[in-house]
């Protein structure tokens, strides 16, 4: 009978979680100031915006996110079913197989490869690479659960779950291509290049039912399964009402699927399929606030704790960033909202807000629990550096967000001014000239969020180093009931 | 194509939903919430700490 954990796998994960959170902040903070200054990167096509703009989502969505969330479920999978990964080999493989997707996207972007599918730009190489890989981790998480030596299954493996399964179905769906290598094509690029069985309206509402639901059920559910098991445990107290938690689970799994059209409103599609998108938008407030309601509500009777803790300032921020930006995702999808907001840096601030508020965030503070724990260390190195990390992060999502607000406000405002005989008020490079200053605000907070993470590198260093790496945590034999 | 397979995984969803509820996952909403902090995953504390450990 096997008697210790595999922490391997999950220390792995954790330390690319770093490593791959500063490259992608990195390649962020280079576009932000593309916009400023076009001509920083001397005009190399290789780091075009057009190019270092999809390197940069996919590097902090599945490098940065991806690492973060396989470190967590992995650990949260064997911790709460008191049992080791079914096997070490397959969990390897899911840990190279995901590093050599990541270098082969970075690569193929660099050179300006891409299916030019948002969030979805990887060819169908790579497309198939991550099937493969996705696969292998489905089998490797649920053969977990099923040798699990608990009768019950804890309410964060469910939502890592309802992620694992969703994101299969909707990469295989979004991705059925035809490689032009079929259709003879000889040259080089061609053999990477491939075509969506789609085409028209029909494949933008594809890719924008992968796109949203992508947001939904892997920078939404599969992070809220991090929160419940992290923010408990970092808080020392159970969840607020563990009912809660199912409940939330449940109605966001059915209610999510529906929203995508949103991201199509005042297109060719239907009107029926974009009014569709909108109430189903709006209806997912009271699952999203019912869940932060019931993380934030766990410190209750415990918030000295704040004062101290720098994790849980992290994790609780986290929340507060996602009730932000699930309440103005909704209001966004509205038509007359969305219809100042469209194609404005709003949608960019309300990303940002998303992704850098909550997904970074609450994967930090995770982080920061997780590796001393990982290494064989009481705590982190240094508590005063994740407080100033915390700071600086904080900080740096604010002045993001605000800027962009302002600056997706006046554009969506100054596009539509029009003078009495009906002509446009403002071309669009008068609009692109207001918004300077708070391209120049944005890329202060951008620098702010990066710097943070090189203090966390830092700190994960110095604990490391000093830190024994333990393989051999041991799994409790008595089984609770 | 969206519709029909948005409406097979509702009815995954609802299947699963019943299997979870019937097999009893549900029986109780208290516990669950208290055993996970009940496994102490702290690494036994080192006996020689290295002197740079910061504290404040």
């Amino acid at each position: 009978m096997e008697a210790t954990y595999n922490y391997k796998v999950v220390r792995q994960f954790a330390i690319m979680t770093v490593v791959w959170g500063i490259v992608g902040m990195l390649v962020g903070v280079i576009i932000a100031a593309q916009l400023i200054w076009p001509d920083i990167t001397l005009q190399l096509p290789w780091l075009s915006f057009g190019r270092l703009r999809p390197l940069h989502t996919n590097a902090v969505i599945f490098a940065f996110g991806g690492c973060g969330l396989f470190a967590a479920s992995l650990y949260v999978v064997q911790r709460t079913c008191q049992t080791r990964l079914i096997s070490d080999g397959l969990a390897a493989f899911v840990f190279w197989g995901w590093q050599l997707i990541i270098l082969s996207a970075a690569v193929s972007f660099v050179l300006g490869i891409t299916s030019g599918k948002e969030y979805a730009e990887l060819e169908w190489p790579i497309d198939l690479m991550i099937a493969v890989v996705w696969i292998a981790y489905a089998i490797l998480y649920f053969g977990t659960i099923m040798k699990r030596k608990t009768s019950h299954i804890y309410v964060a493996n469910w939502f890592f779950g309802a992620y694992i399964i969703t994101i299969t179905l909707l990469h295989v769906v979004n991705n059925i291509e035809l490689p032009w290598i079929l259709g003879g094509s000889t040259s080089l690029f061609g053999m990477f290049k491939s075509y969506p069985v789609y085409s028209g309206v029909q494949d933008a509402m594809v890719q924008w039912w992968y796109g949203h639901n992508a947001v939904g059920f892997f920078l939404t559910t599969a992070f809220l399964g991090m929160m419940y098991y992290f923010i408990p445990k970092q808080a020392g107290r159970p969840i607020f009402s563990y009912r809660l938690s199912i409940v939330h689970f449940w109605s966001l799994n059915f209610i999510y699927m529906w929203a995508g059209p949103h991201h199509l409103l005042y297109s060719a599609l239907p009107d029926w399929a974009q009014s569709l998108g909108m109430v189903f938008s709006l209806m997912l407030i009271a699952p999203s606030w019912g869940g932060m309601m019931n993380g934030i509500m766990t410190l209750s009777g415990a918030w000295h704790k704040l004062r101290t803790d720098p994790i849980l300032k992290f994790l609780i921020t986290s929340l507060s960033f996602y009730g932000m930006s699930t309440f103005e995702g909704p209001m966004m999808s509205v038509k007359t909202v969305n219809a100042l907001s469209h194609f404005t840096d709003w949608t960019i601030g309300h990303v940002h807000s998303g992704a850098m508020g909550w997904v970074a965030m609450v994967t930090i503070g995770s982080m920061y629990y997780l590796i001393p724990r990982l290494f064989g260390r009481e705590e982190m190195w240094s508590t005063r550096l994740i407080n100033v990390h915390f700071w600086w992060s904080t900080i740096g999502v604010v002045l993001y967000i605000a800027s962009m607000w302002i600056a997706g406000v006046a554009e969506g405002l100054m596009w539509r001014a029009t003078n009495a005989d009906g002509t446009l008020t403002y071309s669009f490079a008068q609009v692109v000239n207001a918004i300077y200053p708070f391209y120049t605000i944005r890329l202060v907070g951008g620098v702010m969020f990066f710097l943070g993470m090189l203090l966390m590198a830092y700190n994960v260093w110095k604990t490391v180093a000093a830190g024994k790496a333990v393989n051999d945590a041991a799994i409790p034999q008595a089984v609770h009931a | 194509m969206l519709i029909p397979i948005s409406l097979v995984l509702v009815a995954f969803i609802a299947l699963v939903l019943l299997w979870a509820v019937r097999s009893g996952q549900f029986e109780d909403m208290e516990g669950p919430a208290h055993r996970i902090l009940m496994d102490d995953d702290q690494p036994p504390p080192s006996t020689d700490k290295p002197d740079e450990t910061q504290k404040d």
